[in-house]
């Protein structure tokens, strides 16, 4: 529970006008099922009506024609129900339907800007229960929930106000245990709440634990860790089903308290109000109607308290969504037209200005960090783990905001520019290729349509991709998740094919060159060259070879840039660099 | 809850009667609870009914609290029952989804890799949270309406027949359309409902593919374009709802619209019958009363059909997972008793032919290794090093040919013999998101991880320095939820890992790819001393990594074109030496420059 840390006390009123926002753009629907639930209320008046004037008029006037009008008017009444049910139903569901649609966007298209940082700590399992099965449970809220508590409370209204009409006192005496009610409401609330919430975090992380061990089954087989993992799982789902059965002590107590309180109402209407007959103050008959009318009058109530569980659930859930949506994005846009509106981004002179930046708090892993990036020039960045080179990338991409110092383009702070246009320059290439289940040509140019099949086709050719994509059966060849049936080397190259299908003015490498086997490398070297042609090029690696004929080489050593210039420059430095060249080739 | 967990474990799929008829115990003493709990709310109305008689004629205080009291106690006797009949039943159907996401997983994971590539894990995370629920929802508050109001109808309708059998026959007549509309509504609602979950898997794996790739879709800019993904999803997903929400708006009212229709018969009828004699209007205000106690289970009876077809229907896509047949078992198993320690660690291909989707990827593999050699693989990219390698540990089966270990088909022995006897590194190890200790004891089994082993095998695998500058050391987290490691270190690790069972066969699928030339040397030395005696796979694309084998088995497109040591490949002038001259040119080039 501790890395989702139970919400603070949040304010229902609150929570529930924020709701209510998103019923605004559907007030016709809504208000079209509010009319037809109000008339629906009206027309069950009608057959008992019907009946008592069969009983009190057709039957002792023998009236077997008005006993046919009568038919007739019960048989419309019925129809007119029907129709108006339907309508209420089918209009409001629909209104959910249409809310969830408008709520999910909102949570996904927030989650695509939502800070990169965000995905360091938030587990894909648990981000897809927000989008999924809470709002599933906020469907609940506006299909029985909101809008025919309006029924409810208007029912709840005219019972009491005749039952204060047929004899006051005797409603008063009827009303002593609606204290006892809201004590008992008040105690559901505030547990049901709680096990709510409880049961969000644990389907939360049983989505997490599913995601994370389905994508890393065959590590869990090799290992023989399947007993282990099951257990592991079996505690998760044991602790989601506690939570659950917590939740049902306290709906077990609830239904059945609200309704021996209603026979505690009835029980003193009968005891004090029997007395006053017995005394001749009330008719029999009154005191009669008077208990139905305290029957009814639990009725909605218990209704009322039905829809509450829907409304806890869905607060549960309204709650971890708006924590969601509230999550500020640190990473913002600057406003288009910045950089010029000229179509396509220029390379520009990249330049780091005394950078500094830690993820967490001071743990800083960029100390002071400045070098220039002209156009045209190829970089490469060298280091050992942790030194920062993966961050500069980061920065670079606007994936994370410098914590101090500034990035620029032609001397404008990336922050500065919208976001597009800093990143339109960038073509990445990470280590770790991900692709996407679909085919290879949507592969490679993602979402651009400008991009054709013979685009594809023709950079899958300049990165030497295209045999093995005609192996496999062409561009149209199916990929699945992770592309998981393709090799290191494959995914290589279809990522550079990508990176070449977007044209991007600069080109960024993340080591992308380490896990290739000779044949393939020299493929991709070649494919590199035309990669790199005319771009300018930011390159990590850890193998010296690829970098050699670089304009400059930055070498990174704890967060800190400690030595620049050309390979031989640098070797006759004899500093940081030289003992790396060193280690490196010591062997050979 | 924890006892008897290997038991379930090894429970198979089978069907949902079958986890219904585990808590049998628990659903008879709450069905049980729901007829008391009828019987305690029929009683109430009859005390009520005698107390307004006594009135009437007249009646002590002293009786009159009696009464008063006599209500009080049915209703705690009722909210006893009503409480025990919600906790017993609701209880068991928690504990029925809680069993059925059990097996569901433990499935999973006995399913062979081949399954996975077939189906997004976000269409199966569904199955295992949305379907289990419409489930769930089937065997619990479905079950426990079904039979009250079965109940309720029953007994309201032996009253009824009790005073006028004709009325009671005529107040039936709408009752076939109840049965033609819940079957025709019901097949309907089962398979749009089928159609809306198919279609919630899929906004799922959309969302966690987009989700995971969050970096790319930044880096290209391509935010808008997966939002429109995501709303042609979404949208699919609300007009199949739709469709269904159109059924339930007609099929809900038309319970109500039979039942009133009823209510018009007995009243039209009724009244004649009264008007003629043949009854009082008394008896005519008790039946309408009684036929109005019909009213809730009819429309209760919507409901239910409704919750036990989406129940169906998820029950199905549920089902459609289990009942894959784990296709890589122990249903060939010959040497049941055959244990890790039996195993020296001779590995002979025999005869190998293997095609994954259609493309040939193994022709005719034949190799012998006698246990204790270092063999090496290389060959170009797709020539089928790795496959060689994922047929040994059965992560997929050969047909046709054999794998055999110490002469014994891999088939032949337990799962977990043979995978237990294998350290395999895979060429892109996947770590998870828990403690270092954790991922490099991660085949230890149910124990925490031994540090001193864990040190140790960590520095082999050349781990320790990098964990010396990490904040908690062993204990750091890594992945989601921790610090990210990077592909030399997350390949380190994943050595470690494969060590720390201290198998009799280790298997490095170009394990060290992206690690540094120097460092990997330090690796390769110390398994040499560590692994003294045990065989060793590997397969490297760096003659540096190579070279010291026993015996470097070159491939090239599923055959085996050279074999032999490095200095006898060198001479044979073949693929190998024409490797070994370009790694040699580049290091001179590197070095000379």
């Amino acid at each position: 529970m501790q890395d989702e840390e139970v919400l603070g006390k949040a304010y229902d009123a609150r929570l529930m006008r924020r709701l209510l926002v998103y019923l605004r753009p559907y007030w016709r629907p809504v208000l079209i099922a509010l009319t037809a639930i109000l008339a629906g209320a009206a027309l069950q008046l009608v057959p008992p009506w019907l009946t008592l004037q069969v009983i009190d008029v057709h039957i002792p006037a023998r009236d077997f024609n008005g006993l046919r009008v009568i038919g007739a008017l019960y048989l419309a009444t019925l129809l007119a129900e029907f129709l108006l049910e339907f309508i209420q139903a089918s209009t409001l569901q629909m209104t959910g339907q249409r809310i969830m649609f408008d709520l999910r966007t909102q949570i996904y298209a927030h989650l695509q800007r939502i800070d990169v940082r965000f995905y360091d700590r938030n587990p894909v399992g648990r981000l897809m229960t927000r989008v999924t099965t809470d709002v599933d449970a906020l469907n609940e809220l506006f299909t029985s929930g909101v809008v025919s508590v309006f029924g409810d409370v208007f029912a709840l209204i005219a019972i009491m106000t005749a039952m204060v009409m047929l004899d006051w006192r005797l409603a008063l005496i009827a009303f002593v245990v609606i204290p006892l009610i809201v004590l008992v409401t008040q105690w559901f609330r505030v547990h049901v709440r709680q096990t709510y919430r409880d049961v969000r975090v644990w389907i939360a992380r049983i989505n997490a634990f599913l995601q994370e061990h389905i994508s890393g089954v065959s590590t869990v087989q090799l290992f023989r860790r399947e007993a282990q993992s099951f257990a592991d799982f079996d505690a998760i789902n044991v602790a989601h089903m506690q939570a659950n059965v917590r939740s049902i002590f306290y709906y077990a107590v609830f239904y059945p308290a609200i309704e021996i309180l209603g026979a505690v109402a009835t029980a003193l209407i009968l005891w004090y109000g029997g007395g006053e007959v017995i005394q001749g103050s009330l008719t029999l008959g009154t005191l009669v109607a008077f208990i139905q009318y305290s029957n009814r009058f639990f009725r909605p109530i218990q209704d009322l308290s039905e829809k509450f569980n829907v409304l806890q659930g869905a607060m549960a859930s309204s709650e971890r969504i708006f924590q969601l949506l509230d999550t500020p994005v640190a990473v913002q846009s600057a406003a288009p037209g910045r950089s010029g509106g000229s179509g396509r981004a220029d390379t520009g002179t990249i330049a780091f200005e005394q950078v500094w930046f830690a993820y967490n708090d001071d743990d800083f892993v960029l100390r002071d960090v400045s070098f220039t990036v002209e156009p045209g020039q190829r970089i490469g960045i060298v280091g050992a783990t942790g030194a920062g080179k993966t961050t500069v990338i980061n920065l670079l991409l606007r994936f994370y905001d410098v914590t101090r110092g500034r990035i620029t383009i032609d001397g404008v702070d990336i922050r500065e520019l919208p976001l597009d246009d800093v990143r339109a320059r960038f073509g990445l290439v990470l280590q770790d290729v991900h692709l996407f289940s679909g085919t290879i040509a949507a592969n490679v140019r993602l979402g651009n349509s400008d991009i054709g099949d013979d685009d594809v086709r023709r950079v899958l050719q300049a990165v030497n991709a295209a045999p093995f994509v005609e192996a496999l059966g062409g561009i149209e060849t199916a990929v699945v998740e992770r592309g998981a049936t393709l090799s290191v080397g494959q995914k290589q190259l279809l990522s550079f094919a990508r990176a070449l299908a977007f044209d991007p003015p600069v080109l960024v490498l993340d080591e992308a060159t380490s896990s290739i086997d000779t044949e393939t490398e020299v493929l991709i070297r070649d494919a590199l060259t035309t990669l790199m042609h005319g771009r300018t090029t930011i390159a990590i690696a850890h193998r010296l070879s690829t970098i050699q004929d670089m304009d400059r080489i930055l070498v990174f050593h704890k967060g800190a840039l400690r030595e620049s210039g050309r390979h031989q420059e640098l070797v006759a430095q004899r500093g940081l660099y030289h003992r790396l060249y060193e280690l490196q080739f010591a062997r050979d | 809850m924890v006892t008897g967990k290997n038991e379930r474990f090894d429970t198979g799929s089978g069907q949902l009667t079958g986890f219904i008829v585990r808590y049998r115990g628990r659903f008879a003493l709450g069905l049980s609870c729901v007829v008391l709990t009828n019987a305690i709310a029929l009683s109430a109305p009859w005390v009520l009914k005698h107390a307004v008689d006594d009135l009437q004629a007249s009646v002590t205080g002293g009786k009159l609290r009696f009464y008063a009291w006599l209500i009080l106690a049915i209703a705690a006797a009722g909210g006893v029952a009503r409480f025990a009949m919600r906790s017993v039943i609701i209880g068991a159907s928690r504990a029925i989804e809680y069993d059925i996401r059990n097996t569901f997983f433990a499935h999973l994971q006995r399913l062979p890799l081949a399954y996975f590539h077939a189906n997004r894990t976000g269409d199966l995370m569904s199955r295992a949270t949305n379907d289990l629920s419409a489930v769930r929802m089937m065997a619990g508050p479905a079950m426990m309406y079904a039979t009250s109001t079965a109940l309720t109808f029953v007994i309201a309708l032996a009253v009824m027949a009790s005073i006028n059998l004709r009325l009671t026959l005529m107040a039936m007549l709408p009752l076939p359309f109840v049965t033609l509309s819940s079957r025709y509504f019901g097949r309907l609602i089962h398979q749009r409902f089928e159609r809306i979950q198919a279609q919630l898997s899929n906004l799922s794996a959309v969302t966690q593919e987009a989700l995971a790739g969050v970096r790319v879709i930044r880096a290209y800019r391509q935010e808008g374009h997966e939002l429109q993904r995501f709303r042609r999803a979404n949208e699919e997903y609300v007009e199949r709802n739709r469709v269904l929400i159109r059924l339930q708006g007609i099929y809900y009212p038309s319970m109500g619209l039979f039942m009133g229709l009823s209510e018009l018969l007995v009243l039209w009828l009724g009244s004649r019958a009264v008007i003629e004699g043949e009854m009082t209007v008394g008896s005519l205000v008790a039946f309408n009363a009684y036929l109005a106690m019909l009213a809730w289970p009819m429309i209760a009876f919507g409901w239910v059909t409704n919750l036990v077809q989406r129940g169906r229907a998820s029950w199905g896509r549920i089902r459609e997972v289990l009942d894959v047949a784990p296709a890589i078992d122990d249903a060939a198993v010959t040497y049941p008793d055959l244990r890790i320690a039996d195993l020296h660690g001779a590995v002979e291909f025999r005869d190998l032919t293997f095609a994954y989707a259609g493309q040939p990827v193994l022709a005719g593999v034949s190799l012998r290794i006698e246990a204790g050699q270092t063999v090496a693989f290389v060959g170009r990219t797709g020539s089928g090093k790795s496959t060689l390698l994922a047929l040994l540990a059965r992560l997929h089966d050969p047909a046709p040919g054999a794998v055999l270990i110490d002469g014994i088909d891999v088939r032949a022995m337990p799962l977990a013999t043979l995978r237990g006897a294998l350290g395999f590194v895979p060429q892109e190890p996947f770590l998870f998101s828990t403690t270092l200790a954790d991922n490099v004891g991660f085949g230890r089994g149910g124990s925490e991880p031994d540090l001193a082993a864990v040190t140790e095998v960590a520095a082999t695998a050349r781990l320790d320095a990098d964990v010396a500058d990490l904040p908690s050391g062993y204990q750091t987290r890594i992945g989601e939820r921790g610090i990210t490691l990077s592909g030399g270190q997350k390949q380190r690790t994943a050595i470690a890992r494969a060590l720390y069972l201290d198998p009799p066969i280790l298997i490095l699928d170009d394990a060290l790819s992206a690690v540094d030339t120097q460092t990997e040397a330090e690796i390769l030395d110390r398994l040499r001393t560590v692994r003294r005696g045990r065989t060793t796979l590997l397969v490297s694309h760096r003659i540096s990594t190579v070279r010291d084998a026993d015996r470097i088995v070159v491939l090239e497109s599923g055959r085996i074109a050279e074999q032999g040591r490095h200095d006898e490949l060198i001479a044979r002038s073949g693929f190998y030496a024409a490797l070994h001259r370009q790694q040699l040119l580049e290091a001179e080039l590197a070095a000379s420059n």
